[in-house]
């Protein structure tokens, strides 16, 4: 593909840009970067008012293929998350069978291609997410794997955890934590707090989170091997981190759009759409989140996009399963409530949600930044474009949005992903 | 200024004004000597169906219901069954649904999952009560609960009533809880720190672990079935440790006021929460409480439906 896109405000905090320039792709590739460049024959891309980012980097998707093809497919989740502005996520590996074989990432990387998406797959961390024996993350690792985790499964097991994270980092494999302690968690359902009583729900502590990712974090410090802790949620878990990082440790972590943005007040109505896990929390611990953005504790923005089907959601609150879609809508909330709302800077946005996930993962040097020489992987978006969010409007196959009915301001228009062009955004 | 009831359903007291719990009880007052003629029955929800929808084992409460029901001259029918969640079936919705279309008018529900009588009545026309919902409410239980300490306390405000046990599972505890402070009553929940909810007080209860302490000056004493299979779930070391702590028994009223009225919503593990000379002594109102609660069912009932009948007119 060739295309030249004038005058548009690029955000490209790894290499200090921030201003109006014009942009050449050729083949593919982004052949120009300046003030004005003129090329003939070539399509125009008229990007006034617009701002062109690094392609974004989802860490944390579910797109359910193999063995969940009725909740999202790698297609469908990659349609879904080109939308939204995305041209890279890390899929998390409980299919079915779960991507504890090489065969299961060469799958999900090989129709990840028919898009065209860039999958960066985790692989597990044991053996069918069992918590039992090591995966063999040489040969996943080969396969394509990008990372090692059990995610919903925490590894309760500390030896089997030290030696995964001595292992993995050998290979240079990321382990990613889901930071749960499952008996904390028991039979809890949403946050415990004043509002689980309120509601008659049973509640799970933000120990279940803290406990866990302390551990992880001393097993960080005890093995050297970079850690990241996932969809952290709690008060204290930023606390964790914070110090983690004061001490030096490769710690780091993300952060979901809904965590930074609602809180348990929003199960008034039992709706199964605020059910997922971790559970949203309280307000003084959102603040602590959008606090932990802004001074780097945290260093990343992650959807965990988990869908599930209008049928399973309709269960009861206690029965339905946990999680809520994301890629079409993070950008959205993330520049209302944080660009918008005037706390973070354009430029902190690119870094939570392309340059840091694109480093803390080690990608190659296409992603993060916009660097002359490289394949074009961008998303130019309308930071003034207001919009809101309709179920029949989504692309992902499931519509279990915590956003429906939400009105936000900022949306990416296009997405440019493997030097192609996503179709343009109404 | 007289309350007028409008609501198409009862699924919590947490929503009702003081005002309308009054209604409630005052309209459960009216009906009351209808049980006492020779001829239970009045016709006034006659041509009228009511399902009663217990997803979850239950006997006095759905007996009570189901009388409550015949002797406003409805016509009733019963489904008993278990959910099971996780299974792909039915939903809840299409069932009510379903039932819905057999022009049905109320459906009395009573379901393990909290919530599930407040999504149903949100979603479709049909009035919905809730005759217990998960660990949530328990409406027409501390409904009746309230009935019996007005009948023989004279008053609601005022008045304090201690809760002893498993509060944390209790959809009774909580429907007091929300109704009581309504009314202006004080009220303290007394169990082992892990059978109390987080942050209870923020609910205007007072909270203790002692078990003299919360009867002390109580007007009433409420008790609360503990379920045995807590122990296994390490809330307590076990159920003789629990009933040496927490059972009320005669010794332990020697600390309570002399007309102190113990109350429970049964089914009563004797020997544990309750001795049976307690349970059996004069203080127990008990069997007031079921006697009470067929009144205020009947009047749930019967609001439900006037509140209905005023839709269709307009």
């Amino acid at each position: 593909m060739n295309l030249l896109i004038k005058q548009a405000h690029v955000i490209d905090p790894k290499n200090q840009v921030d201003g109006v320039f014009d942009l050449l792709i050729k083949k593919g590739s982004i052949a120009e970067l300046k003030k004005e460049i003129k090329a003939d024959g070539v399509e125009v891309f008229d990007a006034k008012g617009l701002h062109l980012f690094p392609g974004l980097i989802d860490m944390h998707v579910h797109f359910r293929e193999p063995g969940f093809e009725q909740k999202e497919t790698i297609v469908s989740g990659a349609k879904a998350a080109l939308k939204g502005g995305f041209v890279a996520a890390v899929t998390m590996p409980n299919t079915n069978p779960p991507c504890d074989h090489q065969s299961v990432i060469d799958n999900i990387i090989r129709k990840a291609n028919e898009v065209p998406f860039y999958i960066f797959p985790s692989a597990t961390l044991t053996k069918e997410r069992a918590g039992k024996e090591l995966s063999e993350m040489a040969d996943l690792k080969r396969a394509g794997a990008w990372a090692v985790t059990d995610d919903g499964s925490w590894v309760s097991d500390s030896l089997l955890m030290r030696r995964a994270m001595e292992y993995a980092s050998m290979l240079n494999l990321l382990v990613i934590s889901h930071a749960e302690d499952h008996r904390l968690t028991s039979d809890g359902v949403m946050n415990e707090s004043v509002v689980s009583t309120k509601l008659g729900l049973k509640g799970i502590p933000d120990a279940s989170e803290e406990i866990a990712a302390s551990r992880d974090i001393i097993l960080a410090e005890l093995t050297h091997a970079p850690l990241h802790l996932t969809h952290i949620s709690t008060k204290g878990t930023v606390e964790l981190v914070r110090a983690a990082k004061a001490k030096k440790l490769p710690v780091t972590c993300d952060v979901t759009p809904h965590h930074i943005s609602l809180t348990d007040e929003m199960l008034e109505h039992y709706d199964t759409n605020f059910k997922m896990m971790p559970p949203l929390r309280t307000e003084e611990d959102r603040k602590a989140l959008v606090s932990g953005l802004k001074d780097g504790a945290i260093d990343a923005i992650a959807t965990d996009h988990a869908p599930h089907t209008d049928e399973e959601k309709m269960a009861e609150f206690s029965d339905a399963p946990v999680g809520v879609t994301g890629l079409e809508t993070a950008l959205g909330v993330i520049l209302t409530k944080l660009y918008h709302g005037k706390i973070l800077s354009l430029s902190e946005i690119v870094m939570k949600m392309s340059m840091r996930p694109s480093e803390i993962l080690k990608l190659p040097n296409g992603f993060g930044q916009i660097k002359v020489g490289t394949e074009a992987n961008l998303t130019l978006v309308d930071l003034n474009h207001e919009w809101m969010v309709r179920k029949e409007e989504f692309v992902s196959k499931s519509k279990n949005s915590c956003f429906i009915g939400a009105k936000f301001k900022g949306k990416a228009v296009v997405t440019i992903c493997r030097g192609k062009l996503w179709q343009r955004q109404s | 200024m007289t309350t007028v009831w409008k609501r198409k359903d009862l699924v919590g007291l947490k929503d009702l004004s003081a005002n309308e719990i009054k209604l409630i009880l005052d309209t459960a007052k009216s009906l009351q000597e209808i049980s006492l003629r020779p001829v239970k029955k009045v016709p006034t929800l006659r041509g009228r169906t009511v399902a009663n929808l217990f997803f979850e084992p239950s006997t006095r409460t759905r007996i009570s219901f189901e009388l409550a029901e015949k002797r406003l001259s409805a016509d009733t029918i019963n489904f008993t069954g278990s959910t099971s969640s996780t299974v792909k079936g039915e939903t809840l919705k299409d069932t009510v649904r379903n039932i819905e279309s057999l022009k049905v008018e109320i459906i009395v529900m009573r379901h393990p999952a909290s919530g599930a009588p407040h999504r149903l009545a949100e979603a479709l026309p049909v009035s919905v009560v809730n005759a217990g919902d998960g660990i949530n409410e328990h409406p027409t239980q501390a409904l009746l609960d309230m009935f019996t300490i007005q009948e023989k306390k004279g008053n609601l405000s005022g008045i304090k009533v201690a809760f002893i046990g498993d509060i944390l599972h209790s959809r009774v505890a909580r429907s007091n809880i929300w109704g009581l402070t309504k009314m202006g009553a004080k009220v303290v929940v007394c169990a082992p720190k892990t059978l109390l909810p987080p942050q209870v007080e923020a609910l205007g209860v007072s909270a203790t672990t002692d078990l003299d302490q919360a009867i002390k000056d109580a007007d009433v004493i409420n008790l609360l079935r503990i379920q045995t299979e807590r122990q296994s779930e390490c809330y307590f070391p076990s159920i003789r440790e629990y009933a040496n702590s927490y059972q009320i028994n005669r010794e332990v009223l020697k600390h309570a006021k002399p007309d102190v009225l113990i109350m429970h919503p049964g089914p009563v593990n004797r020997g544990i929460e309750l001795s049976s000379e307690v349970m059996d002594g004069p203080y127990s109102v008990i069997l007031d409480q079921v006697t009470n609660g067929l009144a205020v069912r009947m009047a749930v009932l019967y609001l439900l439906s006037g509140a209905r009948k005023k839709v269709v007119e307009k």
